[in-house]
């Protein structure tokens, strides 16, 4: 399949250096500022190395990209909240020219879904989005080949930074500001580590679940129910681990409601992964419970969920 | 698949025992009456519920139909049981809150649960490292009748929410408690 890349962050430079092994062409690739398009295919080691020296990905307009020659748009720009601009209007202009969009950015999904879902209906192309929630893990996969009503309830740790911070804490005995520091330190948190310690990080993946379980719902981020980790204090841990529990922020969505916040588990639960590890469990009508876990996050983790998903389209 | 006469099962009874002599042999009397084998009992000497009653774990081995009439047996002889078995009668519960526990009254805290009426507070465990007066956690443990965990939570939200303080819930469906 020929791909236009629009993102050059973590996922989208891991899908431009991924894409040929997994037998697929890059003819775009764009960041916010610029774009590189070969209708042959770009050359994917130039773009990232002007990436990483220059800032550009080559000397094209990022609109480019979006008008380029391709199959599949794949969305890797950052996640916005609201109206998700500008990867709303990127998978609209795709979809209308009856392009397939695969997503790894969450906002269209979570903010927008019912009109993903009349766009893609209206268009040859068809949408995934299996990167959005659990990175590597086949979440949205999984939902879908149970079939999303034979599933009742999902329960996650969707965030890795907010399940690397409590577990430390539960590990080492130390208070929340210092194990934050030390996950800025490795590169586990983000200098703004906001949206992963106070919940909407992990919101927005268990809306875009509930969209998936129920289509008609029209889920967005404000009809979740959001509590996050932010100065929990190392007593609360203690007390859990003296009864051989542990706290982990759960994502939750069962009787129509999403909710996320931190929740006692036992410590050695399928829901109680240890480090950046995320886990998911889902709740099935005939094959009790199904449990998921692997990594969440990261370039190459999300960009070969993005790489399946357009594997799927192909298939 | 199972049944109910010949099948036999390992239960948990909890109970709370009055702080009086005799209380705890009392108790065991319905159990052997009935044919149930003691497998361990765990009394709980020290620990005195807030309602000044001794909690006291038995495991026994029964058939179903046994176990219901010793559960009986038990209520018969005014034995207060908490928890029987794991699904029919009762769910335990843990919680953590945390907050200036202490400046907010936490006896008043425990009574409002009480005054729930379908929960108990069975085990309370406080942590203040820094002080009575600064930020401190407890640990409870709460049995609830079957099916009434969602109203519980919902008073101790309720609870949390007009005392500022902070409230780890249990994640209380699908075997995760």
């Amino acid at each position: 399949m020929r791909l236009a890349v629009l993102g050059a962050g973590a996922v989208g430079a891991s899908v431009v250096d991924l894409a040929a092994d997994f037998g697929h062409t890059v003819t775009a690739f764009a960041d916010s500022q610029s774009a590189v398009v070969d209708s042959a295919g770009i050359d994917a080691a130039d773009a990232l190395a002007a990436k990483r020296t220059d800032g550009v990905v080559g000397s094209g307009d990022p609109s480019d990209a979006l008008s380029a020659d391709y199959d599949v748009l794949v969305e890797a720009t950052p996640t916005t909240l609201g109206d998700a601009e500008p990867g709303f209007s990127h998978v609209r202009t795709a979809l209308e020219r009856d392009r397939h969009v695969v997503l790894a950015n969450k906002g269209p999904i979570a903010e927008r879904f019912p009109e993903i879902m009349s766009l893609e209906a209206e268009s040859a192309g068809t949408v995934r989005f299996g990167a959005t929630v659990g990175g590597a893990m086949p979440v949205v996969a999984t939902i879908e080949d149970f079939g999303p009503s034979r599933i009742s309830a999902m329960r996650g740790v969707l965030n890795g930074t907010a399940n690397f911070v409590l577990s430390r804490m539960a590990a080492e005995g130390l208070d929340y500001e210092h194990v934050l520091a030390e996950a800025q330190d490795l590169g586990v948190a983000e200098a703004d580590p906001s949206f992963d310690v106070d919940g909407t990080d992990a919101a927005l993946k268990g809306v875009i679940v509930a969209n998936v379980l129920d289509p008609d719902g029209g889920y967005t981020l404000a009809d979740a129910d959001v509590d996050g980790i932010e100065d929990l204090p190392g007593s609360m841990l203690e007390l859990a681990k003296e009864d051989g529990r542990t706290i982990r922020l759960i994502v939750e969505f069962a009787d129509g409601q999403v909710r996320v916040g931190p929740r006692l588990v036992p410590e050695n639960a399928a829901l109680a992964p240890a480090g950046t590890r995320n886990a998911v469990q889902l709740e099935t009508e005939h094959a009790g419970q199904l449990d998921i876990s692997g990594r969440g996050a990261g370039g190459t983790e999300t960009a070969s969920a993005v790489l399946s998903d357009v594997g799927r389209i192909q298939s | 698949m199972s049944d109910a006469q010949t099948d036999v099962r390992a239960y948990t009874l909890r109970l709370e025992l009055v702080d009086e002599p005799g209380e705890l042999l009392r108790s065991l009397r319905p159990i052997a009456e009935h044919g149930g084998n003691l497998l361990s009992i765990f009394h709980e000497r020290g620990n005195v519920t807030p309602r000044g009653h001794i909690p006291v774990e038995v495991d026994i081995e029964a058939t179903p139909d046994r176990f219901e009439t010793i559960v009986e047996g038990l209520r018969d002889a005014g034995i207060n049981v908490i928890q029987a078995g794991t699904e029919r009668y009762s769910e335990g519960m843990t919680i953590i809150l945390s907050g200036h526990l202490i400046d907010t009254d936490l006896s008043d805290t425990l009574s409002q649960i009480q005054e729930t009426k379908s929960a108990t507070v069975t085990d309370i465990s406080l942590s203040a490292p820094a002080g009575a007066s600064d930020i401190s956690s407890a640990r409870m443990k709460l049995a609830t009748e079957s099916g009434s965990t969602e109203e519980v939570l919902a008073v101790i939200r309720d609870i949390a929410d007009e005392k500022d303080l902070r409230l780890v819930e249990p994640l209380t469906t699908g075997g995760a408690e």
